[in-house]
């Protein structure tokens, strides 16, 4: 999901970039709110861009031939909502801009909408849906999870189909679709699935943050 | 809890396993286990051939694969040791609590 440094026009470069500094400053403010009041949330925060850190370090192979790596994103989001995702993603991807040439300074803005934003707010209205539907906490982040990072990649495709459209966009983004989305498929699985067993794990340590973040309700701690 | 854990690495395992299996004795060099990233960049270039990618370059490159990797293996070092700190944060401060 990491464009290349160079391979934006600068026009979607100040597109991407905008739209994601918004966001970016929204969360820094949700951050503000979420931890004022509750010494609990700063270490389950640092945790959850600590998994985003070395999912998104990774590179699995794919049943398709070839390798990408997990986002880390969906772990976040069901914790502290998307828009504080989208700052953890700015650290990881400024980690691996700087020091790894992997994406890149002007294309950072269309990165942390694809790993930051669109992942995240897609994963979070499935968590919500399904936990409307009362599915219990560690099925729905499956799903949370798998979806968020899938939707990366397909942002990904869609930027990259906007910046280059060629002759029929379609065809164009059907291109950049089968290079991302259908290898990150048997990832975002063991994606949803990590996600999961770490969640299990602060479930057990610490259900009592969670319960006051709103992530599960009093009677499900009971449950386990 | 601890069981249904291990059976969940055990399935992403399968996950990662099963592609090099698959691919056995394939490599870089035909085309095989190369970076969808990368791949992603080589589409732009061939349907693009007017389009100058290098008009803005990474500011610095590892130079060398064993550089990148060192860095790789640097940034999932950094997140693992501050996913020990907080469960092991949480797990001091709960038996603290027992004992008192």
């Amino acid at each position: 999901m990491h464009i290349m440094e160079g391979y934006l026009p600068p026009f979607w470069c100040a597109v991407w970039f905008i739209i994601s500094a918004v966001v970016v400053i929204y969360g820094l403010m949700q951050i503000k709110k979420a931890t004022e009041d509750n010494d609990d949330a700063l270490p389950l925060l640092a945790l959850s861009g600590a998994f985003m850190f070395i999912l998104s370090s990774l590179k699995m192979p794919s049943v398709s031939g070839s390798c990408s790596h997990p986002c880390g994103n969906g772990l976040g989001t069901v914790f502290f909502g998307p828009a504080v995702t989208a700052v953890l993603s700015v650290i990881v991807l400024l980690f691996q801009a700087i020091l790894l040439a992997h994406g890149g300074l002007t294309t950072l803005g269309a990165n942390i909408f694809s790993m930051g934003i669109v992942g995240p707010v897609c994963g979070y209205a499935v968590w919500k849906a399904l936990r409307q539907m009362n599915i219990s906490a560690p099925i729905a982040i499956f799903f949370t999870a798998f979806v968020a990072d899938l939707l990366t990649y397909i942002t990904t495709a869609v930027e990259l189909a906007l910046a280059f459209p060629g002759a029929d966009m379609g065809a164009t983004f059907a291109t950049f679709f089968g290079i991302f989305a259908v290898t990150q498929i048997p990832l975002a699985i063991a994606e949803g699935l990590l996600t999961t067993v770490i969640y299990n794990y602060i479930e057990s340590a610490r259900p009592d943050i969670l319960v006051r973040l709103g992530v599960i309700s009093e009677q499900e701690t009971g449950a386990n | 809890m601890e069981m249904k854990n291990i059976i969940l690495l055990a399935l992403v395992a399968i996950l990662i396993i099963a592609p090099l299996v698959m691919y056995a004795g394939h490599g870089e060099d035909d085309g095989y286990f190369g970076g969808s990233d990368d791949a992603g960049g080589e589409a732009i270039e061939e349907n693009n051939p007017d389009y100058d990618y290098e008009w803005f370059t990474s500011i610095w490159e590892p130079p060398s694969g064993e550089i990148e990797g060192l860095l790789f293996a640097l940034q999932a070092a950094i997140g693992a040791i501050i996913i020990g700190y907080v469960f092991g944060y949480w797990h001091g401060g709960s038996k603290a609590k027992k004992e008192e």
